[in-house]
């Protein structure tokens, strides 16, 4: 590695102060420091570190989401050749080329446009590039149904970038999820590429089988309550969507591969297990109760939808797992983060069985609660003074 | 209803203390990191040589204004006063060796960075007339104290500070145990010490009825400390930084608005202790001499404020590119390799330095990192010892994980937002969050195992020094 670090060396100087590229200074640090951890060592404080940085905190994200985007780039295939009734003779070759000439350009599309916006305001600020953007970058995709326009992906991506994070103060400072408030900004800026029954599984301009549906298992909770077929008409139960075959977004599907993220996250230390976990208690919480109140709306028959069928389709485990523990916009305290996330649980489940407008409540129950989580630290916090201020009164009594 | 629901949340997810009433209390400390460092004292005891210069400096001391009493060319003893502090005029700072005060030296703006003495080869102490030290009354002993300089032993909380000898504290506590990285074992240390610590503790005693004294359930052992006389013995249990008396004050008799609490360690009482049976400031202590790059690591016997040359000995140092650590990995401060050890050091550590960068170090497996997260390989090592460096292991960034210092900050303090309110200068919400509990020390953790490098103990000490200089001035205004 002696010669690229001569060369990362020899370049250093042009982007110094006086030197003709210094304005690229964040660029160069950018690709420098991500090339090398840097050999700078303590002066204040603590001598010795932890081995962690926010580089591998987000590298740890993105590998968890790993098994989410293998899946994906399987299922986009998997879903194209049972539409057009090919599944028995396409390999699995075919399936996994098919997927990834979906998924590889929204994934290079995401970061290309990600990363360029992040660079240039860093260049405009002066500041070092933060690593924020390797999981934004990574959850977009995931979040898209296959067939979506790439310059919509670019556009969503550029006003997250913009208006959700940089004109807040870049990474750590950002109110809501940059990711999904792109996802948000798709919903509802081109509500025909995001949300109904033909776009959730990519034809490429072939035809589909007779008796082909598009609609996913929540739009057909809508209407039909729990009893729910696949594309071609085969019933689909709790395991079809455990395992995750069905249609959706690219990364959403299979709960198995998101749970194995989540063992990742969790274990690791790097995602919050009480929001997980929280989410889903809450989510499960909800849906039974509503569910035991199914007899007396007969009119709604997601009211009818057991609560395990819930959190397997859907983006529920998706979102429980890599929206609702980004920690820059999940509430910060312990007690904080239950709340939160059973809040998040709760009322995914409300919006989806009570509201006919939207089957799906994951993306805006979590930007609700992200707005919300400040509040719920703030009375955690006045919770802890008012406890602390308690031990006074009760020793001079 | 709700506020139940919100109680059986809390205990569920915060609580880390459980409370069990035996003689005094017995606190079992579950947030904590014990940072596995290799390089560890033996416990071998030898005597340094007598160290050629030794220094006295005030960064040591919390916002201290010095007043110097010497100049270069006086010949001073053990005992005798080098300086004072402006903000606590009663208490001397006294020299620990007698002999040539041979510089005092100033840095930018004629802030005053150290007195340098060259010893004599033999002490000769500056003899004080105490008596029987158990006939003396609270203001004598206090006087007696302040004046040989052992005063400086018992220092306060809030702000870290020496005590002010004017103020009463409600409790003085002692922690029986050091629990940082590599620290020296009390046990060890004390045997030969038995009656000065006494004596010190008995000191103690009469300066306030309630003392505290502090041990660790599986680390201290000596019936010294296990059946001490006249004091609450609390039995402590689990990691660092459950030493650390600030965690301890938390816990048993927590600090709030207006409170002070004094606080001594061991080997600073049997400085207290050997003063008062024999009349002279004899600031020898037992150093433990730690960390990967020393080659014979052992307990040595010396003198406060001593040149570490005398006290690692030649040749006793691996590699050439270490940083020397007056303290230990945490706390301690950064000196040359023929620097001093600091006023309150009984402990010397030295690393190597980590200027190298590493290719991809943020990518690679990491069989060489130590982390409290498990995002390197090496959580599978659970008995592995780190030689680490000194590298961050990373640059600096905004706040963006949340929840890593709960883990290693054992009080009911949220950390996070108390830094928040230092930063931002908000004087009402710090003391609402606490600030008067802590110390940069109990944030060191904090800062160990900071995911965007933030020097946290920075922070926290520039806040205390604002509070404390605040306080000072409006005492001073009363006064007039």
């Amino acid at each position: 590695m002696k010669p690229l670090r001569n060369m990362m060396e020899k370049l250093e100087p042009h982007f110094k102060e006086g030197g003709k590229l210094h304005k690229f200074w964040p660029v160069y640090d950018g690709f420098a420091t991500f090339l090398f951890v840097p050999g700078h060592t303590t002066h204040k404080g603590a001598h010795i570190r932890d081995g962690i940085d926010l580089k591998r905190t987000m590298i740890t994200v993105v590998f968890a989401m790993i098994p989410a985007l293998l899946f994906g780039i399987y299922n986009v295939g998997y879903q194209h050749f049972q539409a057009i009734g090919q599944l028995a003779t396409a390999s699995t070759g075919d399936i996994v080329m098919y997927g990834l000439m979906k998924v590889l350009p929204l994934i290079i599309v995401s970061y290309a446009v990600g990363l360029g916006v992040e660079f240039g305001f860093c260049i405009a600020k002066g500041h070092s590039i933060n690593e924020g953007f390797l999981v934004s970058g990574m959850l977009i995709p995931l979040t898209c149904p296959p067939d979506i326009p790439l310059w919509m992906v670019a556009v969503a991506t550029v006003f997250a970038v913009v208006i959700v994070k940089e004109v807040f103060g870049g990474t750590g400072m950002n109110v809501l999820n940059v990711a999904l408030t792109a996802r948000a900004f798709l919903f509802f800026a081109y509500p025909a590429y995001i949300s109904g029954d033909k776009v959730w599984i990519s034809l490429g301009g072939e035809k589909a089988v007779d008796g082909f549906s598009g609609a996913t298992a929540l739009a057909q909770f809508t209407s039909h309550g729990p009893n729910i077929t696949n594309p071609v008409g085969q019933p689909m139960g709790f395991m079809e969507g455990f395992i995750g075959l069905v249609p959706g977004s690219i990364g959403e599907t299979s709960t198995l591969a998101i749970l194995i993220g989540a063992l990742i996250l969790g274990f690791s230390g790097i995602g919050s297990w009480r929001i997980m976990v929280s989410v889903f208690a809450g989510g499960y919480f909800m849906a039974t109760l509503l569910n035991l109140l199914s007899s007396s709306f007969p009119d709604n028959p997601y009211l009818t939808v057991p609560a395990h069928l819930h959190l397997v389709f859907g983006g529920f485990a998706f979102g429980a797992v890599f929206m609702a523990t980004d920690p820059v916009t999940a509430a910060q305290t312990a007690i904080g983060k239950v709340i939160y996330g059973f809040l998040i649980g709760a009322f995914t489940i409300i919006i989806r069985v009570l509201n006919p407008a939207y089957p799906e409540g994951m993306m805006l129950s979590i930007l609700f609660m992200n707005v919300a989580a400040p509040l719920i630290d703030y009375y955690v916090v006045q919770a802890n003074i008012k406890r602390r201020l308690k031990r006074v009164t009760v020793k001079v009594a | 209803m709700s506020n139940q629901l919100l109680k059986i949340i809390k205990f569920a997810s915060v609580s880390s203390t459980k409370y069990e009433n035996l003689m005094g209390k017995n606190i079992k400390i579950k947030k904590g990191l014990d940072i596995r460092l290799d390089g560890e004292a033996e416990k071998v005891l030898v005597n340094a040589d007598m160290p050629e210069t030794v220094a006295i400096r005030p960064e040591d001391f919390v916002a201290i204004k010095p007043k110097v009493l010497v100049n270069p060319g006086d010949e001073v003893k053990a005992g005798s006063p080098l300086m004072y502090d402006k903000n606590n005029p009663h208490v001397m700072i006294c020299s620990p060796v007698s002999g040539e005060v041979v510089e005092v030296k100033r840095g930018a703006k004629r802030v005053l960075e150290e007195i340098r003495i060259l010893a004599d080869k033999e002490i000769s102490y500056l003899p004080f007339n105490v008596g029987n030290p158990e006939s003396l009354s609270r203001e004598q002993l206090i006087d007696l104290l302040c004046k040989s300089g052992a005063w400086n032993f018992i220092r306060q909380r809030p702000y870290s500070a020496v005590a002010n000898p004017e103020k009463s504290p409600k409790s003085i506590f002692v922690s029986a145990f050091d629990s940082s990285p590599l620290a020296p074992d009390s046990d060890f240390v004390m045997q030969g010490n038995e009656k000065y610590f006494e004596a010190g503790l008995a000191a103690l005693k009469k300066l306030c009825p309630v003392v505290h004294l502090n041990i660790h359930k599986d680390k201290v052992k000596s019936p010294l400390f296990l059946q001490a006389k006249g004091v609450e013995i609390n039995t402590f249990s689990g990691p660092h930084p459950s030493g650390n008396v600030g965690v301890q004050i938390h816990h048993i008799d927590p600090i709030n608005k207006g409170d002070i609490v004094w606080y001594s360690t061991p080997q600073d009482l049997v400085i207290i202790g050997r003063f008062l049976l024999e009349g002279r400031y004899d600031a020898h202590r037992i150093v433990a001499v730690t960390g990967s790059q020393v080659k014979k690591r052992r307990y040595v016997r010396t003198i406060q404020g001593a040149n570490i040359k005398s006290i690692l000995g030649t040749d006793n140092v691996e590699g050439t590119d270490n940083r020397f650590i007056s303290g230990n990995v945490l706390t301690g401060t950064k000196i040359p390799s023929d620097g001093f050890l600091g006023f309150y050091d009984t402990q010397i550590t030295v690393i190597p330095e980590g200027h190298d960068p590493e290719f991809f170090g943020w990518l690679a497996p990491g069989f060489d990192k130590f982390s409290n997260s498990r995002t390197f390989f090496t959580w599978a090592m659970p008995n592995k010892r780190f030689k680490l460096n000194t590298n961050m292991h990373g640059e600096e960034r905004a706040f963006v994980v949340t929840g890593e210092y709960e883990k290693v900050f054992p009080m009911d303090i949220y950390p996070v937002q108390l830094l928040k309110a230092i930063i931002t200068n908000d004087i009402e919400a710090q003391e609402n969050l606490g600030i008067y509990e802590v110390a940069p020390e109990d944030f060191a953790l904090c800062e160990f195992v900071c995911t965007s490098k933030i020097n946290s103990q920075e922070i926290v000490r520039k806040g205390l020094e604002a509070l404390y200089l605040e306080e000072i001035e409006s005492q001073k205004e009363v006064h007039h």
